[in-house]
């Protein structure tokens, strides 16, 4: 990546993920996420990696699991409509715990909805979208800068922990263009799922000390079974209840064990402020121009800006509440994430939120106006 | 059991869940002496399936094998082939899971031509779920939601496949199980997306409400309306009516897939990309 770039949010998480590694790209297209598509096909054969556009998008998320099953780095693109498609085999690449990352660029409304405006409707799918308790993380990017960097770490994520993650974008992020300077912090580092112990026998899915089996790819000479069906650590399905138990708390205790090193969350004058807003995405960026002209007018707010959806930041949030005059939760959805908020705050200050339906971005003067109305 | 067969199965896995009487154990069968035939090496060999009965076979199967969800099992082993194309990609589907809600994967992957088998298992109903009509029932059979007979036209496999250019197609039956062995070999080593119907029976589910009361009533039933491809060259459509022909149905010389996007890969990385 060049010191200082001209990207898009969706261009960037292609660059993000080819840096991890990723070789394989599967989906289908679907408004406002295509130009992520468009870059793979370009830019996967440049690295001997393959693109390829199914016939739908339950098919892309089938490709992709295929692909990871071979130890290959795969990620598929989508937005609402596809998002919902894709869920079932989601699911299953969270029961069989095969690393893979899907994109969700959000677009508003259920069904077809608005396919070209923007909004956060998809907070509480994305967590749990699929049947059955099941481990997913989900990432919210909100500059271009920060979508490359993310997604290079959402493929890090799942490679490491064998948990399919999210990069949750709304059409914003995903559209907006703007000059990305990059710092060294930025460089992706590459991730590679832990591999079977030689000398000891493969167990693919080992009640293992750090909860996380190792992982032979197809062809490596483990021959082993991959199923959705509650399968014991041997891989084959199982109806023995101890043994159910024990393996679905394992996979889904994946994200306490790991919870602090997934959790990512930006803090801007969060202390000594008075009015706590929590955005994330775009809103995010109208959020921290509310924190900026209101610190110039002499009033202290601040902002706590979740990276990391799922699993939930309760306990930083939970501490930052504490002793606040009021809390704003603005999103593009009739309050989805207000209920996280207000589960982790638990009574310890009062929570306001703003909600924008329309279609249209929420601005720095919706959330100041409404600041300056509770004090 | 002599010891080919012991070789590819995980013995530790059985006895299999199948019903007495049921043809998905002989189609294992004829599949293991296929693959013996061909001499894969295990390693080698990915057997993909998707949900019913027939998806039960790769959990048997001593491969790396992979049991999807229901339909998808083409879309699965597309991925799988793609990343890792020196595999032996063999897929089985029943008849709901392939034609109906995996119908759209089915004529994708027939258009796509990757070099893989799709084995697909007909036994005209859903046996799992306790005997429900499926896109291959015959009209006017009779099913669990089909009391009064089913009012539905029904799918010819092989011709659908045809249709939607597969390369390699053939039906087989789970009676002819030598036969079907050979077309097993014959699918596998045609490069390109190769398909086999393989015409079987469900005692349980679509015998008992059908009039063939025993798996040997339906066995028969095979053995008397199958014709060899050969024969029914000869045969006029009156003669045919009622019938079905089995062997090699359509053979086809088509780019296959995975070796046209390493050339463009190869291509592309020339930097051989003026469009001429």
């Amino acid at each position: 990546m060049a010191d200082s770039k001209l990207l898009q949010g969706n261009e960037a998480c292609v660059f993000g993920a080819l840096a991890a590694g990723v070789r394989f790209f599967a989906g289908y297209p679907i408004t406002p996420s295509t130009e992520i598509a468009n870059i793979f096909a370009l830019e996967l054969p440049k690295l001997g990696g393959k693109f390829m556009q199914m016939e739908d998008e339950i098919a892309s998320m089938g490709a992709v699991i295929g692909a990871s099953c071979t130890g290959v780095k795969a990620i598929t693109a989508t937005s609402g409509p596809g998002f919902s498609l894709k869920q079932e085999n989601i699911g299953f690449a969270a029961e069989a715990e095969i690393p893979c990352v899907i994109i969700n660029v959000m677009r508003y409304g259920p069904s077809t909805g608005l396919p070209t405006k923007s909004s956060q409707g998809d907070f509480m799918q994305a967590r749990w979208g699929t049947h059955g308790d099941h481990a997913v993380i989900v990432i919210a990017p909100y500059t271009a800068r920060e979508a490359y960097r993310e997604t290079g770490r959402a493929v890090n994520l799942s490679e490491r922990y064998r948990i399919p993650v999210i990069i949750l974008m709304d059409e914003i992020t995903g559209h907006l263009r703007e000059r990305v300077e990059f710092k060294r912090e930025d460089v992706v580092r590459v991730v590679d799922r832990k591999g079977p112990t030689p000398g000891v026998p493969y167990l693919p899915f080992e009640d293992t000390k750090d909860l996380i089996p190792p992982f032979a790819g197809f062809g490596d000479g483990h021959r082993y079974h991959i199923t959705g069906l509650i399968h014991d650590e041997t891989g084959f399905p199982t109806n023995d209840p101890r043994t159910i138990d024990r393996v679905m708390r394992r996979m889904n205790g994946k994200l306490d064990r790991y919870r602090n090193k997934i959790v990512k969350v930006k803090y801007v004058d969060v202390d000594d402020a008075d009015v706590l807003i929590i955005a994330f995405g775009s809103v995010a960026r109208s959020a921290e121009e509310v924190v900026r002209s209101m610190k110039k007018a002499g009033k202290r707010v601040g902002l706590l800006r979740p990276v990391t959806l799922w699993p939930f930041p309760d306990k930083e949030i939970r501490k930052a509440a504490s002793g606040k005059k009021a809390i704003i939760v603005p999103e593009m959805n009739l309050g989805q994430m207000v209920r996280e908020v207000e589960r982790a705050v638990a009574g310890e200050a009062p929570i306001y939120p703003l909600n924008r339906i329309d279609g249209e971005f929420i601005t720095p003067h919706e959330i100041s106006d409404l600041i300056k109305e509770i004090l | 059991m002599d010891a080919t067969h012991k070789k590819y199965l995980r013995m530790d896995k059985l006895p299999h869940i199948w019903c007495p009487g049921c043809g998905d154990g002989t189609i294992m069968g004829s599949f293991i002496r296929a693959i013996d035939k061909l001499g894969y090496d295990k390693d080698d060999v990915a057997a993909i399936s998707g949900i019913g009965c027939s998806g039960r076979i790769t959990g048997y199967l001593d491969f790396n094998t992979l049991h999807t969800t229901h339909g998808r099992a083409l879309a699965f082993a597309t991925g799988v082939k793609m990343a890792k194309p020196r595999l032996k990609v063999f897929v089985f589907m029943g008849d709901g899971d392939a034609t109906a809600i995996g119908g759209n994967h089915l004529i994708h992957s027939c258009r796509r031509n990757i070099d893989m088998t799709a084995i697909i298992i007909n036994n005209n109903i859903y046996g799992m779920t306790g005997g429900q009509y499926s896109p291959t029932t015959p009209r006017g059979k009779y099913a669990t939601t089909a009391p009064y007979g089913t009012t539905d036209p029904h799918f010819d496999i092989a011709k659908l496949c045809i249709g939607a250019g597969a390369s390699y197609v053939a039906r087989g039956t789970s009676y002819h199980a030598k036969m079907l062995t050979d077309l097993i070999v014959a699918g596998a080593e045609h490069k390109g997306f190769s398909v086999i119907e393989i015409i079987t029976h469900c005692p349980v589910n679509f015998g008992r409400r059908n009039e063939l009361e025993t798996p040997v009533d339906m066995l028969l039933w095979q053995k008397n309306n199958a014709v060899r491809t050969a024969r029914a060259e000869k045969m006029t459509d009156d003669e045919l009516d009622g019938k079905f022909v089995i062997g090699e149905l359509h053979k086809a010389d088509v780019p296959e897939y995975v070796e046209e996007y390493d050339r463009l890969i190869e291509r592309v990385q020339r930097g051989d990309t003026d469009r001429g």
